[in-house]
């Protein structure tokens, strides 16, 4: 119910701000634009009593004072950036002027956005972070400022990239590596710091072979330890499909990788045809004769 | 208002008429499904009478009552004949309810006959049948059923190594800044997809892959559009899908639009989605010995082999057809009403429409399973 009050008389309060600018004076001293936080003072001149009001973005600010009084306003009393509008009530017109709060200088926190958080390797430009730079106050600092970006990985050389931010926004794209692997991507703006994390993870699997040999009745088939193009290894619980095709049917199992390599049994069929496949990717075939 | 007045009236006596007969002289499947057993508490007289009864005492899982009534009943245990109709491990079978029953004389004569029963259950995936042959024989002025039996295998105390993989997700708090990444989704993608116009509606056939390297619970929801832009309808594969899919797997999915004419959709806008979900890589089942048979009933039939070492409470068999040019006409499903034990084949047969079945060049099965404790 309060803050309701507040809005109506903040609205109140700057629609006659407007209204008076024609005839604004000159009795009241401060600076007219200072950064968020900082402590400043406003001076009156005249006399009789009177009533300050500073109103702005998601704050108001009301102060009973005596004409010819210095208000003092302290550490952290104003923190939101933006436009405001000073008024000074108790005598007729009130006089009114203006203040910009701007976002200090010195970036207190990082909101970074990193994605994806998982992508194959080797992919061009796949990695995009974006860095939102901010104040003590939660203000967006849109004076130009340097973000710097690595990507870094265990045992090798981060890739590093500044970028200076655009009304208060910086971003880069950069590669995925060759290698798979967990690397972690920074942002860092001034003193503050804010860490990622990017999966880089095999791509489609290169070359799909299995072998095949009798065990017990059945046919044991197993794949070499499955790799994508750059030589990682595709990651356990990758399902492979075995297939065997013989004369009037026909087995199928669907397996997960374990330990690189996918294994089962099928049944032994003279003449069956063994093929092998991965999602899209198809292997090798075997032509089971004679326990062979 | 004369006329309508006579017309209700005899619509009123004659609904009151039919509910009498069939209160007064119900046949004997309604009385079965209806619950009121009591009336069939009579001396099985007739193999007739006598299945019935049998059939009544099932429905009521009056176990006792039905195992004493069996002429064969030395065979086997009372245990048994209760873990055959009810499984011996948690299953599709333990939480069905029989619906009802059909009968088909075989074979009569004065001391012996046999009966095909077929008894109807029905679960909370739909029901399925257990058709049994029942041998009769009249003792005195009564007549007995032998009870086929069907011994469910049981496993031997044993250790079965298994080298599990697990997939546990951590998501982002809601403490959490809002620019901190989340895990993103499994990136899933529609391999294929056609609609076909069939009974009466629109039918969407597919496949789904999961082209990521974390698993994935999908669903796949599809609106069919009109010439204007305007929706049709909108309906999900609901379980004509494998919902989980580990990396590279591939399910088939079919949503069905009934009452839709083919000719109304200018376009289908598909929209599959994906979300993390902690995953186990086994149980590994094979379906061993695929066969299809042509007319008059074509059926998918083949057995499911778990090759892990615990045991899968359900199995849902996905089948996708496909013709010589290696599209899909059709996908169908059937879950496995017994449990599925490590190292011991379970049967299975899908029916295939009759009017699909001529079409059909290959196939493929896959399995999706459910145990007790999570599903997978």
């Amino acid at each position: 119910m309060k803050a309701h009050y507040q809005s109506v008389l903040a609205g109140c309060l700057i629609a006659a701000a407007a209204a008076c600018t024609a005839s604004q004076t000159n009795s009241l001293q401060f600076p007219s634009t200072i950064e968020a936080g900082t402590p400043f003072s406003v001076s009156t001149t005249g006399s009789g009593g009177a009533v300050l009001y500073i109103v702005g973005p998601g704050q108001v600010i009301r102060r009973e004072l005596h004409r010819g009084e210095t208000v003092a306003f302290g550490q952290g009393e104003i923190h939101s950036a933006g436009h405001y509008a000073v008024v000074l009530t108790g005598s007729s017109p009130a006089e009114t002027a203006e203040l910009d709060v701007t976002a200090a200088q010195q970036p207190s926190a990082l909101s970074f956005l990193a994605k994806p958080s998982r992508l194959p390797v080797d992919e061009h430009d796949g990695i995009s972070g974006v860095a939102y730079v901010f104040d003590a106050f939660r203000n967006l600092i849109l004076k130009p400022a340097d973000v710097s970006f690595d990507l870094s990985e265990a045992g090798k050389p981060a890739v590093a990239q500044t970028a200076q931010t655009h009304n208060g926004v910086a971003w880069v794209r950069l590669d995925s590596a060759p290698k798979a692997g967990i690397a972690q991507f920074e942002a860092r703006a001034g003193n503050v710091t804010e860490k990622r994390i990017v999966q880089q993870v095999p791509g489609e699997p290169c070359q799909l072979r299995m072998n095949a040999h009798g065990a017990g009745g059945r046919i044991a088939v197993q794949t070499d330890p499955l790799l994508d193009c750059r030589g990682n290894a595709v990651p356990d619980g990758t399902i492979v499909s075995f297939k065997e095709t013989f004369s009037g049917g026909e087995t199928t199992v669907d397996v997960p990788l374990k330990r690189g390599v996918a294994q089962t049994t099928l049944p032994a069929h003279d003449g069956a045809l063994i093929s092998v496949a991965t999602g899209v990717v198809m292997g090798n075939e075997i032509r089971w004769q004679g326990g062979r | 208002m004369t006329g309508g007045r006579i017309l209700a009236f005899f619509i009123g006596a004659a609904t009151f008429v039919a509910v009498a007969l069939g209160a007064l002289f119900p046949i004997p499947s309604a009385v079965v499904s209806a619950g009121s057993g009591t009336s069939l508490l009579r001396p099985p007289s007739s193999p007739q009478v006598a299945v019935e009864t049998l059939v009544d005492q099932i429905r009521r899982r009056d176990w006792d009552a039905a195992y004493q009534s069996l002429s064969n009943r030395g065979e086997f245990t009372e245990e048994q004949f209760v873990r055959d109709l009810t499984g011996a491990y948690s299953s599709l079978r333990s939480y069905a309810a029989l619906d009802g029953f059909d009968f088909t004389p075989l074979h009569a004569s004065a001391d012996a006959a046999e009966m095909r029963v077929s008894l109807r259950w029905s679960t909370v995936v739909g029901t399925f049948q257990d058709v049994r042959n029942l041998r009769l024989t009249r003792t005195g002025d009564q007549w007995h059923v032998a009870w086929p039996i069907v011994l469910e295998p049981r496993v031997p105390p044993q250790v079965i190594p298994v080298n599990y993989l697990r997939w546990d997700v951590i998501y982002r708090g809601p403490e959490d800044d809002w620019g901190a990444q989340d895990v993103e989704s499994p990136h899933v993608r529609i391999v294929d997809m056609h609609p076909v116009d069939r009974g009466g509606g629109v039918t969407l056939l597919g496949e789904l892959l999961n082209e990521d390297v974390v698993p994935a619970f999908v669903s796949v929801k599809a609106t069919l559009l009109a010439r204007d832009g305007k929706a049709i309808a909108t309906e999900d594969a609901f379980d004509e899908i494998s919902h989980v899919l580990l990396p590279k797997q591939v399910t088939p999915f079919r949503i069905d639009f009934p009452g839709v004419r083919l000719a109304a959709v200018d376009s289908v806008r598909m929209n599959p989605s994906s979300s993390l979900v902690a995953a186990s890589a086994d149980p590994v089942i094979a379906v061993e010995d695929q066969k299809m048979t042509g007319l008059p009933q074509p059926t998918l039939t083949g057995q499911l082999e778990n090759q892990s070492g615990q045991v899968v409470n359900i199995a849902h068999v996905l089948a996708t057809l496909y013709d010589n040019n290696g599209q899909i006409v059709w996908v169908t499903d059937q879950y496995a009403n017994r449990a599925l034990l490590p190292g011991t084949p379970l049967p299975f047969a899908i029916g295939i429409p009759a009017d699909i079945a001529s079409r059909v060049s290959r196939y493929r099965v896959v399995t999706s399973s459910y145990t007790a404790s999570r599903f997978q």
